[in-house]
């Protein structure tokens, strides 16, 4: 007699992901569990979940590339297993960035001869590579104060409030005091005049922005330059200049070729720009550039035998992907100087349209430049009865994700909405944007001042405060008890008035 | 009257690549070119070129993950692009992200609740990670000295010289001062006892590696870490120890899980671990893992409105692409620990039998142990015929495989080592193929004449066992070429003999 044994679990490659047990199973999150699970069952599970994430596409707060032609998918995914640091296994690879440094080098009128190679790296993001400048700054700066005979314990970096964490990060992780000209209303950039006063003995660089996160305006470089070439003159200190192009660096050369901003400048020490923004590649990808040999300092260059062959590093990263890289060399050689020049130009001309559509609605102010990264940022112009901070929270409901947020010190007051116009941004999605902020405010209008919601009682608190020197609006307090009464009644009111045609 | 269009005018986009002009100009290398080219003639220029890359599964020498499964590929792509910071927009990336922490810190016996949240992060390779821990070691030491109004200026580190050059650049990128403790000859990672004799008062931290670079040796964390409790017991200085895990932290604990060497040991305050090399997922993430909040200044934590929503933000790289964190979260939920587990005995087995095969020629010297990384490290038994590590390693890169030649650290460089890392994707059959090859390229050295070593001293047996002495440049070439002579002279006679014979 043939005794049957069930194994459990034994037909259970034939069960459909969702006939199986594994859509069942809750999925630890504190212990990796115990068993293995099938490969198709991983892949649903982990799928599904992600269906929850924004879609990276109308995520128009970010200036992160979100689409790549299919070509280029297919050489990301080829690559996927090429760890770059593996220079000697992968010398094609290694020599596909030197090319992008070299191009990216003299795009920025970096001072080197035809055949010379330029001295830069590709990094991880704009983050690495400003710490990765502001390190050669600082070592360069100490030598010199040490050959001085002078104190090198309290270097400084002069930078406006405006700029991106990452030098938050970079002052506080490598001890360097940093010191933020603050902005004022009206001028949401670093003023050239005030940094050169800040500068002092120990100040390592000063660092501009090309492409200010907060309304894309591009710094004066050329202002500042000058300013500090003459401080330089007086003082003897000979303070350099770090240009943060991580937005701007693949924006000014196509469409605004005759602003001077980079290497042209003689105290420009270095650039950095990302690639993964208007470089037009996936997250994760981001260049450094020095002027020249001497502004590297060698003691900071490892030259170490990995693996069995002699290679130079000088990255905070070590292992890494290659697909970015590769990615932004399709990306120089693909589109070439006329294709990035065409599609900058589009961008330029769907802000825009998009500024205009804002403009007529009559209900912004525009606090971003023609000039600059292409996006628009605008504040209410009548905060009373609603934010912009609601209006953003408004927009999720139709798919858009437009942050909202306040302004550096010191002009905390006003808040902005901000829209990016990625490569990606055509104007049909523009047209689209405009149509759906409208329904946004007639939304919002509709509802009665004040009592939009409990949440946004604070909201409507600080609101008033700032009407305070426009008008004397006086401050309404009310107790929380009050303020939810009157926001449900509100409510109700509301909702017997709408007329749906839903049924 | 219709006027044909000259064939250089007509339809580009008809035109297959190879017979494009794409493929005869030559692509600019210093300047960005000014005209774009067609995607199709971009993909095939790259990808053309590329071939002339090695393979990467062939890449014996890294221990970074070169195979995922397919589905795990289609996750890659579809959350390519995703830029992982943006927290607010991809919550549930953000949170599998957390997820992974959390499993990886339970891997660890970090001691956490049961729904405790773990203190860690996700980093872009162990690198970043191992600066990381670094940074919060040196703050919290110049806090305590800061309190105890005693000098801070100059902060050291214990190591041992085979650490990996991340601990080199950390050093020099923030100032710490690198006490190395050499190896010798037959001991080639940290000696716990000397590290703990380097230790001072401006000691931040000891690092030790569970998997050591070289030859994939566990460093004796346990051993470290009650000597060093001694230390602190007498000196008060509470220095603390961190493990860098990079290799063995997704090895331990699946197959040597009573090894105490991770949280386990009270001074453990952190640990780094490489997600692209044990933990199976392709190159661009590594983990670090506090302890507890108290491990970690708060000082050093950023907490910013970014793109409208607070977040907090701990790392040296912002932006980057959440790809590679989904593929880890892929890994620990479809393998699970009995997955881990099966792939690390696979490893350390097919280990054995490269070993076994390598010492069945009896050429070779095994300098890796047999417990630790599955990585097999061998060393030539006698300079005979004056052949080195470096020429065979050369000589299989005929055969298409990858094995670096390297000497080991201070004060053991003049041990050469060859080295194969057995990655998961690295079968027996390839294992046995690995040997087969070996053995031929020794056949091959064999034959021909040694590499001699100019102006240096040599004892070489030749033939009659005499003794070569100090020569000078000429006199060595003289002998080269009359080397040559004799050697071709005798290979025709046996040519002849054969063709005689037959």
């Amino acid at each position: 007699m043939v005794i049957t044994t069930t194994t459990p679990g034994s037909d259970e490659h034939i069960c459909s992901t969702f006939a199986s047990r594994y859509v069942r199973t809750p999925l630890p999150k504190f212990k990796m569990p115990e068993q293995a699970i099938p490969k198709e069952a991983a892949y649903q599970i982990i799928n599904d979940e992600l269906l929850l994430d924004g879609i990276p596409r109308l995520n128009l707060a970010s200036f992160v590339t979100t689409w790549m032609e299919p070509e280029c998918d297919k050489l990301i995914m080829a690559s996927l297993n090429k760890n770059y640091v593996d220079m000697d296994e992968y010398p094609v690879t290694t020599e596909l960035q030197n090319r992008c440094v070299n191009m990216i080098a003299h795009l920025f009128n970096a001072p080197f001869g035809e055949t010379e190679t330029a001295v830069g790296v590709g990094t991880v993001g704009s983050s690495e590579a400003i710490m990765l400048a502001g390190l050669a700054f600082k070592r360069k700066w100490q030598a010199r104060r040490k050959l001085e005979g002078k104190p090198y314990d309290k270097p400084n970096i002069v930078t406006g409030a405006n700029v991106q964490v990452c030098w938050e990060k970079f002052a506080r992780y490598f001890e360097v005091e940093l010191k933020e000209v603050k902005l004022s209303e009206g001028y949401y950039v670093m003023d050239p005049v005030k940094a050169a006063e800040m500068v002092d003995e120990n100040t390592i660089c000063v660092a501009a922005i090309l492409g200010s996160t907060l309304t894309g305006e591009f710094e004066n470089v050329k202002l500042l330059n000058e300013l500090l070439v003459k401080k330089n003159k007086e003082t003897g200190w000979d303070t350099p200049i770090h240009v943060d192009a991580a937005s701007g660096g693949f924006i000014a050369p196509f469409l605004h070729p005759e602003l001077e901003w980079d290497f042209r400048l003689p105290l420009v020490k270095s650039i950095n720009v990302s690639g993964h923004k208007y470089g037009l590649v996936y997250a994760g990808v981001g260049w450094v550039i020095w002027r020249s040999k001497e502004d590297l300092p060698d003691e900071l260059v490892f030259h170490i035998n990995y693996l069995g062959s002699d290679q130079p590093t000088f990255t905070l990263n070590f292992s890494k992907g290659s697909s970015q890289i590769i990615a932004q060399y399709y990306q120089f050689i693909r589109l070439g100087f006329e294709g990035y020049k065409n599609i900058m130009e589009n961008c330029t001309e769907n802000a825009r349209m998009l500024k205009e559509g804002i403009e007529k609605t009559g209900r912004f102010d525009i606090v971003s430049k023609d000039v600059g990264v292409p996006l628009v940022a605008f504040s209410l112009k009548d905060s009373s009865k609603y934010t912009v901070f609601q209006i953003s929270e408004n927009l999720r409901r139709f798919g858009w994700i437009v942050p909202a947020y306040t302004m550096p010190p010191n002009a905390e007051h006003i808040a902005v909405l901000r829209v990016v116009i990625r490569e990606d941004f055509s104007r049909t999605l523009a047209e689209r944007l405009v149509t759906d902020i409208d329904r946004v405010l007639k939304e919002m209008d509709e509802v009665p001042s004040s009592h939009v919601s409990a949440k946004a009682a604070h909201v409507t608190t600080t609101v008033d405060e700032t009407q305070d020197g426009n008008g004397g609006r006086k401050r309404v307090e009310k107790s929380v008890r009050e303020t939810q009464e009157e926001v449900i009644n509100t409510w109700r009111r509301f909702v017997a008035s709408k007329r749906t045609g839903v049924c | 009257m219709a006027l044909p269009k000259p064939a250089s005018e007509s339809d580009l986009s008809v035109l297959s690549t190879s017979a494009s002009r794409y493929v005869r100009d030559s692509l600019p290398r210093y300047k960005m070119p000014d005209n774009s080219i067609p995607k199709e003639a971009a993909y095939q220029i790259i990808h053309d070129e590329l071939l002339l890359d090695f393979k990467p599964k062939l890449n014996l020498a890294s221990f970074v993950t070169t195979l995922m499964e397919p589905e795990s590929d289609k996750l890659i792509m579809e959350s390519i692009n995703k830029n992982y910071v943006d927290m607010d927009e991809y919550p549930v990336t953000t949170e599998l992200h957390n997820r992974c922490v959390n499993m990886i810190a339970h891997l660890f016996n970090a001691p956490l609740g049961d729904s405790e949240d773990a203190i860690g992060v996700g980093t872009v390779g162990s690198s970043e990670a191992i600066m990381l821990a670094g940074l919060a070691f040196k703050r919290k030491w110049q806090n305590k000295r800061k309190a105890q109004g005693k000098p801070y200026a100059n902060p050291n580190i214990v190591t041992g010289a085979n650490v990996q050059v991340c601990w080199e650049k950390f050093a020099r990128y923030f100032e710490v001062e690198l006490k190395e403790v050499k190896v010798r000859e037959g001991y080639y990672v940290m000696d716990p006892a000397k590290a703990v004799e380097m230790v001072d008062e401006n000691t931040i931290c000891v690092a030790a590696i569970l998997g050591s670079t070289y030859n994939g040796e566990f460093e004796d964390v346990k051993l470290l870490n009650d000597l060093l409790l001694e230390k602190n017991n007498q000196t008060g200085w509470d220095t603390p120890i961190h493990v860098d895990a990079a290799s063995g932290g997704f090895i331990a604990p699946f197959i040597y899980p009573e090894l105490e060497w991770d949280f386990r040991l009270p001074l453990v305050r952190s640990i780094n671990v490489s997600g692209h090399k044990y933990g199976l997922v392709y190159a661009g993430i590594g983990w670090i893992i506090w302890r507890t909040k108290q491990d970690l200044p708060e000082e050093l934590i950023f907490r910013i409105k970014y793109l409208g929503a607070e977040q907090s933000t701990f790392t040296l790289n912002f932006s980057k692409g959440s790809s590679q964190i989904i593929a880890q979260y892929y890994n620990l939920i479809r393998l699970g620990q009995e997955g881990y587990r099966n792939i690390m005995e696979n490893c350390h087995e097919n280990a054995m039998v490269l070993k076994e095969g390598l010492e069945r020629t009896g050429r070779f010297n095994i300098v890796s142990k047999d417990h630790g990384v599955p990585v097999v490290a061998f060393s030539l038994k006698k300079k005979n015929g004056g052949h080195d590590e470096f020429e065979v390693s050369e000589m299989l890169r005929r055969f298409g495989w990858i094995v670096p030649a390297y000497p080991m650290p201070a004060d053991a460089e003049h041990i050469t080592v060859l080295r194969v890392v057995i990655r998961a994707e690295f079968s027996r059959t390839l294992a046995e193929r690995l040997v087969q090859d070996i053995t031929n390229v020794l056949h091959d050295l064999d034959k021909l004449p040694p590499k001699l070593i100019v102006g240096e001293e040599e004892k070489q047996e030749n033939g009659g066992g005499a003794l070569v002495k100090r020569k000078s440049d000429l006199e060595t070439q003289r002998d080269i070429t009359t080397y040559w002579k004799n050697y071709v002279v005798a290979q025709k006679a046996i040519k002849r003999q054969k063709v005689a014979a037959s």
